[in-house]
C-alpha cells in the first residue's frame, strides 16, 4: 500500500466518543486540560459533547457531569489553533441544540445509514451559516451495501454538507468493505466534497480500516488517543499517527506529544481499560452498536445473564444506534424466557 | 343507534384513509366527505367508492355545501402547513376540527386522560400531540396521577416504513411537541422526548420506552396499578396497546417497555405509530359527538 504524500486531517473522539466508557462523567477541567494538551500537540479537530451527542443527556443515554453548553465554552476557549466539533443526532437532540453549538467551528449531523433524509432541517441549516464546517455522519454504515450507502451520502451533500463520513459504529467492517464503500463514494460525490471514515476497534480493524479509507480516497480520519471511545475504543489514534508516520502520510500532529497525552492523560482517567475483551469483541462480531457495551454489561448483572448472549440477540434484531432503551427490555425477557424453561 | 353526527377528512393520505376505514364502523360518526387536492388520487377514489362526497379543491372545494350537508366535525390529517387555515375556514361553518397535524393551534388532546376537559371546554379546536405522544403520554399521567414526577423521558421507536415524509422533514416537531405535551398533559414538571427510526425488514411493531423520575420514592404497587388500569383504557381504542415490560423499578425511575400493534386497518399492523394517531383522533371525534347527539354541544362558527 503506498500512501506516501497523502493528506489526513485527523480528528480526535476522546472527549465526545470517549464519554461513553466514562459513562458521560468526564469534567469540565479535564476537557480543558486534554483540549490544551492536544492544542498543543497540533490534533487539528477535537469533538466536544455528550456521548451520545447535543442533547443527549438523559436516562436512556446517561446524564453527563456538564451541560453540552459548559463543556463546549470551556474547551473552545481553551484551544488556540485546535478547531472543535459537535455532533447532533437528530430525533435525540434539536435545531435549538445545533443553534448553540454553531459558534464552535464543526458541525456534525449523524442519522442511521439508511436515514439521511431527516437531517435534512439541521444540515441545511448548519450550511446556510457561513464559514461553518459542516459534516454528514451515517452510522452503522455495515448494514448496507455501497451503492445504497452512496445514495444516502449524495442526500447529505445536497443537503450542503461539505464533509460526509462513513462511520463503522459496530466496528463490523474489514478493510475490503471499508474501500469498497469509500472508493464508490469518492467517485460519485463530488470532488470537492471531503469524505471522512469513523472506525471502531471491537475486531482490532481501526488501523487497517483507517488506512484502507485513505488509499481509497477518504481525507478525514477519527480516533482518539489511547482509543478512548465506545465498545473496544475508537482507531487508537496514536498508532494510527505513528502508521501514518511511517508510511508517509501528512497529519501535522506531533507524535510523540499525542503518545504522552495518550500515556499521561487519557489512560490514567479511564474507568476500565478499554480493549478488545470478550463483549467488545462480540459487537464487531455481531455488528452491534458500540455504545451498547456498559448497557448490556449492567443489564446483564441485574438480571442474571451473559452480556455476550444479550449483545448477539441485539444484533440478530438488526438494532440500531439510539436504542439503549431495549437492552432492559430484551434482558427482562430473556430472564422471564429463562425463568420458564 | 340510528342517529349519527356528520363529519369530514382533509387529506386523503394513508391516514386519512386509515381514519376513514375506522371512522365506518362508528356508531356516532357518519364521514360524508374527503377532501384532496390531486384529483386522481387513489385516497380520493377510494373514499368515493365507499359513497362519500369528495373534492380535489381543498377545503375550499367543501366549504359551500359542507353546512347543508351537516358536517360538524372535520379531521385534519393533511399538514402543519396548512392546518390553521384548514381550522379557520371550518370552524366558520360550525364545525369543530380535530387536528392529526403538528400545527398545535388548539389544545393537546389524549383521550385517556384529558378529552373529557377538553369537550368540556367545548374547545373548537383539538390537536392530537404526536404519535409519540399518543402511545406514551397515558403511561406518564398513569404514573403523575399517583405521585409528583419531575422528570418524564420517552423513547419511540418506529419502523422505517411509517415514519412519512412530513416526519422526516421535521423530525424536531415530534421531539419537541411530544416533550411539551408529556409536561402539559402527562404531568411531568420536565418532558423529553427521543425518536429511533429502524429499517429493520419486516418492519418492527412500534416500541416505546417511558422513564419517569418520580420526586419521592415511587408507591410501587399503586404505580403497578394505576399501569395496568391505565394501558385498559388505552386498550378501548387500540387494542394492540401491550405492556412488554415494567413497570421497573430502580430508586426513584420508574421504567415502563410497551408495544403498539395497530389494527391493520388501511395501515400495516407494524405501524402502530400511525394506528394510534387515527384511533384516538377517531375516539376525540366520537366524544364530541356523543355531546352534540345528548344536547350538551352545538358547535357554533367561532
Amino acid at each position: 500500500m503506498n500512501l506516501k504524500g497523502k493528506k489526513v486531517t485527523v480528528h480526535d473522539m476522546c472527549l465526545r466518543d470517549g464519554m461513553h466508557p466514562k459513562q458521560h462523567q468526564i469534567s469540565v477541567e479535564q476537557m480543558v486540560t486534554i483540549a490544551s494538551a492536544m492544542d498543543e500537540a497540533g490534533i487539528p479537530l477535537i469533538e466536544v459533547t455528550h456521548g451520545d451527542g447535543l442533547g443527549g443527556a438523559s436516562v436512556n443515554y446517561g446524564f453527563p457531569a456538564a451541560s453540552d453548553e459548559e463543556y463546549l465554552k470551556a474547551v473552545c476557549k481553551a484551544v488556540k489553533h485546535t478547531k472543535v466539533s459537535a455532533l447532533l443526532l437528530p430525533g435525540i437532540g434539536t435545531i435549538d441544540h445545533l443553534k448553540m453549538a454553531v459558534d464552535c467551528g464543526t458541525i456534525r449531523v449523524a442519522t442511521h445509514c439508511t436515514e439521511a433524509d431527516v437531517s435534512e432541517q439541521h444540515l441545511t441549516m448548519a450550511a446556510s451559516i457561513k464559514g461553518l464546517d459542516t459534516v454528514g455522519f451515517l452510522m452503522m454504515a455495515h448494514m448496507i451495501g455501497p451503492e445504497e450507502l452512496v445514495a444516502q451520502l449524495k442526500l447529505m451533500e445536497d443537503y450542503g454538507a461539505n464533509c460526509v463520513y462513513i462511520t463503522d459504529s459496530a466496528g463490523y467492517m474489514l478493510p475490503d468493505d471499508v474501500s469498497a464503500r469509500v472508493a464508490l463514494a469518492r467517485a460519485e460525490l463530488r470532488p470537492e466534497t471531503e469524505l471522512g471514515f469513523h472506525g471502531h476497534h471491537n475486531l482490532a480493524m481501526g488501523i487497517a480500516n483507517s488506512l484502507a479509507a485513505v488509499e481509497a480516497g477518504a481525507n478525514r480520519i477519527d480516533g482518539s488517543l489511547a482509543g478512548l471511545g465506545a465498545g473496544a475504543g475508537n482507531t487508537p489514534l496514536e498508532v494510527f499517527l505513528a502508521v501514518c508516520d511511517r508510511m508517509g502520510v501528512e497529519t501535522g500532529v506531533d507524535l510523540f506529544k499525542a503518545m504522552d497525552i495518550a500515556e499521561d492523560l487519557i489512560v490514567p482517567m479511564m474507568d476500565h481499560l478499554v480493549r478488545v475483551d470478550r463483549d467488545s469483541l462480540t459487537l464487531g462480531w455481531a455488528g452491534v452498536y458500540s455504545s451498547f457495551l456498559l448497557f448490556a454489561k449492567r443489564s446483564a448483572q441485574k438480571y442474571g445473564l451473559s452480556s455476550r448472549d444479550i449483545l448477539v440477540e441485539l444484533g440478530r434484531r438488526r438494532t440500531v444506534g439510539g436504542q439503549e432503551d431495549m437492552i432492559e427490555d430484551l434482558a427482562l425477557d430473556m430472564a422471564k424466557e429463562r425463568g420458564a424453561a | 343507534m340510528s342517529k349519527k353526527v356528520k363529519a369530514a377528512i382533509i387529506g386523503p393520505g394513508n391516514i386519512g384513509t386509515d381514519l376513514l376505514m375506522k371512522a365506518m364502523r362508528s356508531e356516532v360518526i357518519e364521514p360524508v366527505w374527503m377532501v384532496g387536492v390531486v384529483p386522481d388520487s387513489p385516497g380520493l377514489e377510494r373514499a368515493r367508492e365507499m359513497g362519500l362526497k369528495t373534492t380535489a379543491e381543498g377545503v375550499d372545494g367543501m366549504l359551500p355545501s359542507m353546512r347543508e350537508d351537516g358536517v360538524q366535525i372535520c379531521f385534519d390529517a393533511t399538514s402543519a402547513y396548512v392546518h390553521a387555515e384548514n381550522s379557520r375556514k371550518v370552524n366558520a361553518q360550525g364545525a369543530v376540527m380535530i387536528d392529526l397535524t403538528p400545527a398545535a393551534i388548539g389544545p393537546f388532546c389524549v383521550p385517556t386522560v384529558n378529552l373529557a376537559e377538553a369537550v368540556a371546554a367545548q374547545a373548537m379546536n383539538v390537536n392530537m400531540v404526536t404519535c409519540g405522544g399518543q402511545a406514551t403520554i397515558p403511561m406518564v399521567a398513569a404514573v403523575s396521577r399517583v405521585q409528583p414526577v419531575s422528570y418524564a423521558e420517552i423513547v419511540a421507536t418506529v419502523s422505517s416504513k411509517s415514519a412519512g415524509p412530513g416526519t422526516r422533514k421535521n423530525i424536531d416537531e415530534f421531539t419537541r411537541t411530544t416533550a411539551t405535551g408529556i409536561e402539559k398533559v402527562g404531568g411531568a414538571a420536565s418532558g423529553k422526548a427521543i425518536i429511533i427510526i429502524n429499517p429493520a425488514e419486516p418492519p418492527l411493531i412500534m416500541r416505546d420506552t417511558i422513564h419517569c423520575l418520580t420526586v419521592d420514592e415511587p408507591d410501587q404497587d399503586a404505580i403497578a396499578r394505576s399501569v395496568q388500569e391505565m394501558i385498559r383504557e388505552v386498550q378501548q381504542y387500540v387494542p394492540g396497546y401491550i405492556l412488554k415490560n415494567g413497570p421497573v423499578f430502580d430508586g426513584k425511575r420508574v421504567s415502563i417497555y410497551m408495544e403498539v400493534e395497530g389494527l391493520g386497518d388501511f395501515l400495516p399492523k407494524y405501524a402502530g405509530n400511525l394506528d394510534i394517531m387515527t384511533a384516538a383522533a377517531l375516539r376525540t371525534g366520537e366524544m364530541y359527538a356523543t355531546e352534540i347527539l345528548a344536547g350538551n354541544f352545538s358547535p357554533v362558527a367561532a
